[in-house]
């Protein structure tokens, strides 16, 4: 499949970036690790007039703990997030959702800042972003602003970016000690989209008193879902089995699927219960120190 | 909307082509350099048959325009074999049958010279993980482990 013709920039800074959008608006898309715009063109679904290439924009891979935040540069790959020995140590629900997206070739360039500026409901990171209170960092003509998880996703394929503004980090609150996140995901095959998957990220205190609590859902509605109910039946509760099936329930009430080629809408929102039930018992023994 | 120059390092050696941006890699590694070693397999990022690598990563060559490679070094199936000597990894799909139709076995070949880079001694897990997104569509896939498994004994032995 070959894809329409366009004009191809290569920006060297984000403010460079910024000017090529303002300069070319609507007609133009940015390009980070491919892994959805690039299908989307050879399908011709996308058909930017100009495309800016933003991966020779240095500045925007680093993963580090500062200031209280785990700050993930937008274009850190999901092989990076992988292989960081700050992940694998601390951060096991961003561990577990890049280990299943897509595979291990897409994983070399896709990113982690492509995967939620793209909107796409059935992507992995935005629910675990729910689920871990993140922000985002955009840059545009007026420079910086920070836009909460929970306004970002406003619309099937549609955040709260403007045409000339750019997502360049992620921002997670750093976990305290006693809270550990998990996410189960159903997928058919390696590389499918989920069926349903939960995000999990929970915080403990003594007698699994639970001090915080978020849960974020994939691909069973319009954007990413934040199961609120299932959060508030959780919080300050004692989590153990009667109140994981309750929030369980919940989570699985709050979803909204659509039946396709994956499954019916009854059959997903099951999928939803028993994956939030698996995603909490699993974070409650992380919470604890398990792996 | 017009060409553009770029430089590629391939397999060692300098090459420059004038190419449309919208060219894809696996179309400019083919069409443009005549190598076509690297195959076109479902051409929609699923099954990778194009894999190269791109700055020693394997990455899908159907994915990617090839003026993003501008600069960078690319490795294809014909960059394995040194000196008229097989790679132990293509001596390995060799000894063990790895390949039945041959289509999928250039992109297997590169994801798995990747892999025995990072992991010298994969476990069979590990090797399964590794190849999750190559497909061969023949289902050979106890050969293509035992090849893997092959290769690395043979470069752990200093091949």
């Amino acid at each position: 499949m070959i894809p329409p013709s366009f004009e191809y920039h290569v920006p060297d800074s984000v403010s460079d970036a910024i000017g090529m959008l303002k300069r070319y608006g609507s007609e133009a898309k940015l390009l980070s690790g491919g892994m959805s715009l690039i299908p989307l063109m050879k399908l011709r679904l996308a058909e930017p007039a100009h495309v800016i290439d933003i991966n020779r924009i240095s500045g925007l891979d680093h993963i580090k703990e500062e200031d209280g935040f785990l700050r993930i540069g937008a274009l850190v790959r999901e092989a990076d997030l992988e292989k960081s020995s700050l992940i694998r140590r601390k951060y096991l629900l961003l561990l577990d959702t890049t280990l299943v997206i897509a595979d291990p070739l897409v994983r070399n360039r896709a990113t982690v800042g492509g995967n939620l500026a793209h909107g796409d409901p059935a992507n992995d990171h935005p629910a675990t972003m729910l689920a871990l209170e993140a922000e985002f960092a955009v840059v545009g003509p007026q420079g910086e602003r920070k836009i909460p998880v929970t306004s970002f996703f406003t619309d099937l394929f549609t955040t709260a970016l403007s045409s000339d503004e750019i997502l360049t980090e992620i921002r997670i609150p750093i976990p305290p000690s006693g809270s550990g996140g998990a996410y189960f995901k159903l997928e058919r095959k390696v590389g499918d989209f989920a069926t349903a998957a939960v995000a999990v990220q929970l915080t403990v205190a003594k007698d699994d008193l639970c001090e915080r609590v978020g849960i974020g859902l994939t691909n069973v509605g319009l954007t990413p879902v934040k199961a609120q109910k299932a959060e508030e039946a959780l919080r300050g509760k004692k989590i153990d089995g009667e109140s994981i099936k309750r929030a369980a329930q919940l989570a699985a009430q709050e979803s909204e699927p659509t039946a396709d080629l994956r499954g019916s809408e009854e059959y997903k929102r099951d999928l939803v219960r028993v994956l939030t039930v698996r995603a909490l018992n699993r974070a409650l023994e992380r919470s604890r120190g398990g792996k | 909307m017009g060409k553009q120059k770029i430089h590629i390092k391939i397999n060692g050696s300098d090459m420059e082509a004038d190419v449309e941006p919208r060219l894809l890699l696996v179309h400019c590694i083919r069409d443009v350099f005549g190598l076509t070693g690297t195959h076109i397999g479902c051409d929609t990022t699923h099954c990778g048959a194009c894999t190269v690598h791109l700055d020693g990563k394997p990455i899908k060559s159907c994915t990617l325009f090839a003026v993003q490679a501008d600069g960078c070094e690319v490795t294809t199936i014909e960059g394995l074999e040194q000196d008229g000597k097989l790679h132990p990894v293509q001596e390995g799909f060799w000894q063990e049958h790895g390949l039945q139709c041959g289509f999928c076995t250039p992109g297997m070949m590169m994801t798995s010279v990747a892999l025995l880079r990072e992991k010298p001694n994969p476990s069979e897990d590990e090797i399964r993980f590794a190849i999750s997104g190559n497909l061969c569509r023949c289902t050979g896939y106890m050969n293509i482990v035992k090849s893997i498994q092959y290769a690395a004994q043979k470069l752990r032995q200093g091949a």
